[in-house]
């Protein structure tokens, strides 16, 4: 075929138009992505304009200062008081209460299977570990209410049948797989150089571990700890069903308490009318565990990125 | 070879076979490591010289599957290092190791030099601190060092860092110290320091290397041993080795024509 023939022309334009379709067809999945994408942006935007917008008309009615320093929650009373504290204690005691039991255990579990156990027993434990994190919370809700009171109650005869001890024990193992999942890969991903490096200077597995690998994985297993602070925190089933529901501002794990998160079970269950004080009340609780998760997120970030090792 | 002529032998490899699973990487080593000499391990990719270092401080007990045979006799107290009644822990109290990569711990330089000792279970802050200024100062780091002792060891240069390893291994006083492919990850300037060091360093210590580079194993080994496919070729003093090698191999090795 020789170079010159006209008839090669249109073969040309034939390819240029078929760049011209891979165009559309690139920017068609360039902006089908972008959807995809933006779903979730707005979604989450549109989540926080909600909760600020019903938190805005309620702090029109409720001031801040009280709602922070009050000492009662009775927003459904004609003596309503909005102290969110109450709220917050009943939180704090429990995620406390579940870290004493998950951060330990998990750390230990991590350390166990990434130093300790051979790839065998790694195989079979890592996967049923995980498979402990898959079971509905409704369910670890009742076996605290059903077996781990009653247990409880043997040791402590003093117990109430509702306490946020027992109910943030059973949130703690909860969280434990999460932890001892996410330390386990932060460990494991340590190179194998900086062990032999520590067994060449004649450590043992346990020192080797807890001086070489554990600095060196900090970073992950810090998010891991701050995963399972999220979780403890945004958790509601467990409580729901086994802290009891009644408003009670205590520091005391043994005794009942609603959480930010039971509260808003509790109150969505039943028919408030909308706009109501006690149907705003939701949203400006709803804000107050969104900024707490949020300054966790933020502080986990900022441990990554402190403690952040590169090799 | 006259023995008589040798120095002092710190350790001894006797019929030493080596094993992967099933694969036999390393096959009837017999060599000597003469006492405050530095010995260098040369071969191709894949000779076995990395196994055979190795062995000297157990690593391969870490992973499963791996087996010795025969035995690595260590002077002056005759012990068998491969013998299943020793702990692989004494041995590596003996015998220091630097690697191929620097692998400073996530600590601060002075806890990275610390390390063994504190394993040893020394915890007097005046012992240490003794301790740590001299291993830096052995390993010529101590001017670069001594200023930032607090800082975070990987906020060193990558030959800084080597240094520091090797300050680290020297801090436990060791009696052999293992080199494998210390310069490998280093450019020239840091390589030619590492080099001078090992020379000096022979006066407190004795030296086993493996090195890809036969210019460093020429410039900085009495001894030289070289490998091919698992065995020993042919061992003897650097400069014979390099001027009128014995074996073909070695010959066809040393002067480029192989590996």
């Amino acid at each position: 075929m020789s170079a010159n023939n006209p008839s090669d022309l249109p073969v040309v334009s034939d390819r240029l138009a078929k760049n011209a379709m891979r165009n559309v067809s690139e920017r068609l999945i360039e902006g089908l992505l972008l959807c995809a994408a933006a779903v979730s942006v707005l979604t989450t935007l549109g989540i926080v304009y909600v909760l600020v917008s019903e938190s805005f008309h309620f702090f029109q009615n409720v001031s801040i200062v009280d709602f922070l320093t009050d000492t009662q929650w009775t927003p459904l009373f004609d003596d309503a008081h909005f102290g969110i504290m109450v709220l917050v204690s009943g939180t704090v005691v429990s995620s406390f209460v579940a870290l004493a039991v998950a951060i330990p255990m998990g750390t230990i579990i991590a350390i166990y299977l990434s130093e300790f156990a051979n790839s065998k027993v790694r195989e079979v434990a890592k996967p049923i570990l995980e498979l402990l994190g898959g079971i509905p919370t409704i369910v670890f809700g009742y076996f605290a209410l059903l077996v781990v009171t009653p247990l409880l109650q043997i040791i402590l005869p003093e117990l109430p049948g509702f306490s946020l001890l027992s109910a943030g024990l059973v949130m703690g193992i909860m969280i434990v797989p999460y932890i001892a999942s996410l330390s386990e890969d932060a460990m494991r991903a340590v190179p194998m150089s900086l062990r032999e490096g520590a067994y060449a200077m004649g450590s043992t597995r346990l020192y080797t571990a807890i001086h070489v690998v554990v600095p060196a994985a900090f970073s992950g297993l810090a998010a891991s700890y701050i995963l399972g602070i999220s979780r403890a925190v945004g958790e509601t089933m467990i409580l729901a069903v086994a802290a009891g529901m009644q408003p009670n501002l205590t520091w005391n794990p043994m005794e009942p308490a609603a959480t930010i998160t039971s509260y808003i079970v509790q109150v969505a269950l039943g028919d408030l009318p909308h706009g109501s004080i006690g149907y705003q009340t939701i949203f400006a609780a709803g804000l107050t565990l969104l900024l707490i998760t949020l300054v966790f997120n933020i502080l986990g970030q900022w441990l990554r990125a402190k403690f952040r090792e590169n090799y | 070879m006259q023995i008589h002529d040798n120095p002092a032998l710190k350790a001894e490899a006797r019929n030493l076979n080596f094993f992967y699973g099933e694969a036999k990487a390393l096959k009837n080593i017999n060599m000597p490591i003469y006492d405050k000499k530095v010995t260098a391990l040369i071969g191709p990719s894949g000779c076995g010289k990395s196994t055979y270092l190795r062995s000297f401080n157990r690593m391969h007990d870490l992973y499963p599957g791996n087996r010795y045979e025969g035995e690595i006799r260590f002077f002056p107290d005759n012990t068998n290092l491969l013998s299943s009644e020793v702990d692989p822990i004494e041995v590596r109290m003996r015998v220091g190791m630097v690697f191929q990569k620097p692998n400073p711990f996530p600590k601060s330089i002075y806890e990275n030099v610390a390390y063994g000792l504190r394993v040893r279970g020394e915890n007097n802050k005046r012992v240490l601190d003794d301790k740590v200024e001299h291993a830096l100062k052995g390993a010529a780091i101590w001017d670069e060092a001594k200023d930032r002792l607090s800082e975070l060891a990987s906020n060193l240069s990558g030959g800084q860092q080597q240094r520091l390893c090797i300050a680290r291994a020297l801090a436990t006083d060791p009696e052999l110290l293992l080199f494998d492919e210390p310069t490998s990850a280093l450019d020239p300037i840091a390589t030619a320091a590492i080099e001078e060091l090992v020379h000096e360093l022979k006066k407190r210590v004795t030296i086993l290397i493996v090195t890809h580079n036969m210019q460093q194993a020429a410039r900085v080994s009495d001894y030289t041993a070289y490998m091919y496919l698992g065995e020993m070729i042919e061992f003897g003093k650097t400069d014979e080795i390099f001027i009128k090698p014995k074996d073909k191999r070695t010959e066809d090795y040393i002067t480029g024509r192989m590996g």
